[in-house]
Order: C-alpha cells, then structure tokens, then sequence
C-alpha cells in the first residue's frame, strides 16, 4: 500500500460532565461524585490512502461524528495522534495547523445550517480562498463562477442568497466552499443524509466525479450501509466508539465477520419484491455514559460467551481485514 | 375484502397570501383491513398532507376543497371538530416521525396515557392503567410497570417510538396512519420497530397506511403502494407489481437511484431536475420537465389507467417492460 495521506492512531475522545456551581460545592466540602465521563472514541485507529474512499458506519453513540470532527480540528483528541501527509496535526503549531485544515474540508448533514443565510453564496465561496491568499478579490468573481460549475450550479448563482436555493443545491453550495481551498481530503458527515432520494442520487454522484476529476480522498460518515456500500473502497464499522470491523467493502458486505456487522447488514432496509419478516437484534444501544465491560457488543451479541463480558477483543488484522472479536481469536469460552 | 377506508380524489389546498398551493390533487386510494398501505414520496409531494387529511388535521390556512374520506360508509372529509375527536385516537390514530410530537415532555408516561383511555371510554383509572400496562408490553416495553410512570426523556429514541405506537393501539383502532416513524431511528431499532408493527397489523387486523420517502422500508413491508409526485398518485398498485414492473418514469427513476440496485463506483441512475414549486407547476403532467419519454402530448391532463402489469398509472408513455432494468 502507498503511504497513507490520513493516519490516525489510538485515538480516544473523553467528555466529561461539567460540574455546576452546587456540584463543585458539594465537592469542596468533600461531598462530591466523580464527574461522569463518556468514552465517545475509544482507542482507534485506522488510516486513508490518497484518493481513497473510507465509509464510516455506526449507529447513534458510536462516535462516529466525534471522530470526523476531530480529524477536521474542531476537536481536540484526548488522546492519540492524527496524522495527516505524515505531519501529526493535533500537535503542530498554529501555522502548520492552518495549512493542514485547509487540506481537510468538512461538509455537513444540514447546509442551511452550514451557510451564512446573510452572505450572497459568492461571498459565502470567496471569503476562505481570498483569507488565505489563495485568490485575490479581483479574481473572486471568476473564481467563484467556476467553482460553481464544479458542482453544477449556474456560475450566475452567486448572486443570490442561500435560502434562494433548494436543499440539493445548498449542497452543492456547501461542497463549492469546501472546494474552494484546494483540498485533498473531504469529511462528509451524513452529507445526504437530508436529502430526497433523487436529489441524493444526484450528489453521490457529484462526490464522485469530484473525485476522479480531482482525485481527492474522503472520509464518509453515515448511517446509511446502502450509500455506504455504493461509494467506499473500505468501510471501517464502529459500536460504541470502538471499531468492530474494518473491510474492503465488497469483502464486508459478501461475508461479514463481526456479529454486530451481520446483524447490522441483515437489518437494512432493501428494496425487496416480497414483503419480508424482520427478526431484529434484541436490546437497546447501551448508554455511552455506562458501557458494558468487555467487548460492548456482548450484550446484544447471539454468539456472546463469559469471555466477551471478562476482556476486550483485540482488533486483529487479517490481510485487508481486521475484526474486533473473541470468535476471530480463539473463542468465546 | 372490504375496505375500512376509502380515500376518494382528496383534494386539500392551502390559501396562502402567494397563492393556492394544491399540496393535495385528486387522490384515490383504499386500505383493507390488516393490510398495509405504503404512501410513498418525496418532500412536498403531499404525502404527509394526506395523512393529516385522513386525521382531520389539516390547519388554517389548508381546507378539504374537495373528495371524500369514508370510513364506515361514512364521510369523515367534511366533520366538525366536536365529531372528530369521538373517531381520532379511537378508530383512526396516528404514530409520527418524532415520539416527541405525540408526548408531553412534562407528563409522566402514565398521566398521558391513562388521560388518552379515558378520553374515550369510561372507565376507572385502575382499569385505564390496566389497559396502558398490557399495550405497553404488547409493544415490546421491558418491565412495564416501573417504566409506566417515568417521563418521556428517561427513554431512548427507540422506547419512546414504542410509547408512540402504544398510544396509537389504546383502543385497536382500525386504521394506523405511521408518518415516516421509523426514519429517525437507527437501523437496529427501526428493525425491531417494524418488526413489531408487522406483528400488530396482522394480529389485529389494523389496517396500517405508511408514509415514508423510502422506499427500501416500504418494500419489505406494504401489501400496496401508492407512489406521489406533486401533490398526486402517479402509480398505485400491488406492491410487488410495482417494484418489479414500474409503469411511470417517475417511480422507475426512483427504484433507480437506490444506492444499493446501483454497481459500486458506476454512476448513480439520477432523475434530472427537482420537484417543481406547487405554486408554479407545469402543465398537465407535473413529472413532464424531468421525464425522459416526455412529448408534447404530457401537456395535457393524465388520468390514472390501467397497465399491462396491473396497477395504475398516471402516464401515457409508461416504461416498457424492455426499459426496466431488473
């Protein structure tokens, strides 16, 4: 494999609860509990080759967000290292770590909450590039009207505003800025999440040119194994902010290794032509706040044994593959 | 079979200050009992506007202009208030996207669902709670007892779309109208919750429409679909007929672009355009600038016919069997 352009390492993000005024009182006068704390990320570590398309899949609490934005710097890890073109980003200083944000781009589920609804869309794209020297103000004008024939908008949209457009289209106004600092690495967080089945066809498929025209790399975070499976090389599987599976993607959705990755696989909803019996995993997500010892999953896990509650399965690396299981490694007895 | 409700060419249109916006334009459909009825669409296609109709819902400044809702041989298009609320939450309920809609953040569970029994019937508040505590658990509620008289954010997402649904069965009404109840869940919880419905409507003969943008949920589900593009039905029919042999562009375009019937790495089937504004449609066929087999004969108005296949369709140039891709 080629170097990696992304690497993050044993990366862990802790919350914890802040304490009110009467709390740290009651702390003072030796009252207190201990502050409440979530593992939201927990020890992964995975990386992304230049130009590759990594999904990342999870159900709520997974960690999967938390992990996006800390490998755009909207979040400070832990614990752990992110590096990016082999430079660690979370430890640099203040103007390399500009440089390496402008290389990772971040796009969003909602864009009417990304874009400014004040700002004309072509100051909505220009204000980054012109900040960074990238272009200067005379040249926004033109710049802007190519970036939006990039992802197809009329180069004569800049002139309007953001709610003057439809959800599909402030999309593609959200990935226009993204773009327009050159970067080489998107995070797409749900970015079709909100969107129509046909407007979401329309940009995956823009994702997708963007990505053999400028063969840039991405980081897709969703929910949805059906766009996941469409536009990944790989797919990187979370529960409760561990990794549970990492797979080329064809290798993970013709034979899944890890419990929690058939049942999420036999559960997604599929165009079917006969109605169809569903026959759930039992139980709730656990609480991040209070999750099951050893592997998180044995709670739920049909397959679980007495050494899946005592210790935390390795993540072990297979070939392309690695799964996060006792079954993979010598049993569950 | 006999149908419990038979909805026929609804119309509901909103008077705004820009415009009438016809959300709802002639729609036609029946649901039988125990049957499930999947009411397809995307945003503003008028899907949710004929649930709310069917509840008696719509708000100032939407009205029923037109067509009739029977239920029971009854018209309930044109009630009052007063006579509403006898049928809502009795015969007809409804579950919606978000649990929240239906519960009170500052009610336990209890008060909200004893107060929803005995809106209806009277009976002691014993026995009311009699009946909460056997709905909850028919909905799959572990421990039913201790969880009764929490409030509504002690629960998780997926419990409160089961307190949700619980509410909807107190009195095993005869029609469920589901608005998209599934689309905020995880994938995990919304298999279990469909599990569970699937279960109800055939345990009880609950006669279940279900509205939702997607289609994959639907098609695993529903007995028949019924599919919406700007406020009409452009294709009704059996469900499997429907999947398997799309008449109209618009629903083949649909099936098309699920990522899943797609080749990895291969484009994405997209239908061109967006959904035009419901104040400025075009002529005739509303699907008409976006259609690839569109002539100047789509100018005019389609009546719903028969296909071939079985079901109907709005469309004079539906997809030939060759054009559909399996």
């Amino acid at each position: 494999m080629t170097e990696a352009l992304l690497e993050i390492a044993n990366l862990s993000k802790r919350f914890r609860e802040d304490h009110d005024m009467a709390a740290r009182l009651a702390a003072r006068m030796g009252m207190g509990h201990e502050p409440a704390t979530v593992h939201a990320v927990d020890d992964v570590s995975f990386s992304v080759a230049p130009g590759e398309v990594v999904g990342l899949v999870g159900e709520s609490g997974s960690g999967k967000s938390t992990i996006g934005r800390m490998i755009a710097g909207l979040l400070p890890p832990t614990h752990g290292t992110i590096r990016f073109e082999g430079a660690d980003i979370t430890t640099r200083n203040r103007a390399e770590t500009t440089a390496a944000a402008l290389q990772i781009q971040m796009i969003f589920q909602d864009p009417m909450s990304s874009l400014n609804p004040r700002m004309r869309v072509r100051d909505i794209i220009s204000e980054a590039p012109v900040y960074h020297g990238i272009i200067t103000q005379s040249q926004a004008r033109e710049f802007v009207a190519q970036m939006l024939e990039r992802v197809g908008l009329e180069p004569t949209a800049g002139d309007r505003y953001p709610h003057q457009f439809s959800g599909g289209q402030r999309q593609r106004i959200v990935i226009a800025r993204a773009l327009a600092v050159s970067p080489q690495f998107l995070i797409c967080d749900e970015s079709v999440a909100a969107l129509d089945v046909s407007i979401q066809a329309q940009v995956l498929n823009l994702f997708m040119r963007l990505r053999r025209e400028l063969g840039l790399a991405y980081l897709f975070i969703s929910h949805d194994l059906g766009v996941v499976e469409h536009i990944s090389d790989r797919v990187v599987i979370l529960y409760l902010g561990r990794v549970v599976e990492i797979a080329p993607t064809d290798a993970l959705f013709s034979d899944a290794r890890h419990p929690y990755t058939q049942a999420l696989l036999a559960e997604v909803p599929r165009l079917s032509f006969e109605k169809r019996r569903f026959e759930p995993i039992k139980g709730e997500i656990p609480s991040p706040m209070n999750p099951p010892p050893g592997c998180h999953f044995h709670t739920r896990c049909p397959f679980a044994g007495p050494r899946c509650s005592r210790e935390v399965p390795r993540l072990r690396q297979d070939g392309p593959r690695a799964v996060a299981c006792h079954l993979e490694d010598g049993g569950v007895a | 079979m006999t149908a419990v409700l038979q909805v026929e060419n609804l119309k509901t249109h909103f008077f705004t200050r820009a415009g009438v916006v016809p959300a709802v334009d002639g729609v036609s459909f029946s649901v039988n009992r125990g049957e499930v009825m999947g009411l397809v669409g995307e945003s503003g296609s008028g899907k949710t506007v004929t649930g709310f109709s069917i509840m008696g819902m719509v708000d100032k400044p939407g009205r029923i202009v037109g067509g009739r809702i029977l239920y029971q041989g009854r018209d309930l298009a044109n009630l009052r208030e007063r006579e509403w609320q006898a049928i809502r939450g009795r015969h007809i309920a409804m579950i919606f996207q978000d649990p929240m809609m239906t519960l009170n953040p500052v009610l336990k569970i209890s008060t909200q669902m004893i107060e929803a029994v005995q809106a209806h019937v009277h009976i002691s508040k014993q026995a009311a709670r009699e009946r909460c505590l056997a709905t909850l658990a028919r909905v799959g509620i572990p421990s039913p007892a201790e969880r009764m008289d929490a409030y509504p954010h002690q629960f998780s997402g997926g419990m409160r779309q089961r307190v949700a649904i619980a509410i909807a069965l107190l009195h095993d009404p005869e029609v469920i109208v589901a608005d998209e109840p599934t689309t905020a869940l995880d994938v995990t919880i919304q298999a279990q919750i469909l599990a569970e419905v699937q279960k109800l409507a055939e345990g009880s003969g609950t006669a279940l429409i279900w509205i939702t943008h997607d289609l994959s949920v639907v098609s695993s589900l529903a007995d028949n679909i019924a599919v919406m593009y700007a406020g009409r039905v452009v294709e009704q029919g059996r469900a499997a007929t429907v999947l398997r042999h799309p008449a109209h562009p618009y629903t083949h375009g649909l099936i098309e672009s699920i990522p899943s019937r797609n080749k990895r790495g291969v484009d994405l089937a997209q239908i061109p355009g967006m959904t035009p504004p419901l104040l400025d449609l075009p002529q005739g066929c509303a699907f008409r600038p976006r259609c690839p087999n569109a002539t100047d004969a789509c100018r005019a108005d389609q009546p719903p016919r028969e296909m071939p296949t079985g079901q109907m369709a709005r469309c004079i140039h539906p997809m030939r069997e060759s054009e559909v891709a399996q």
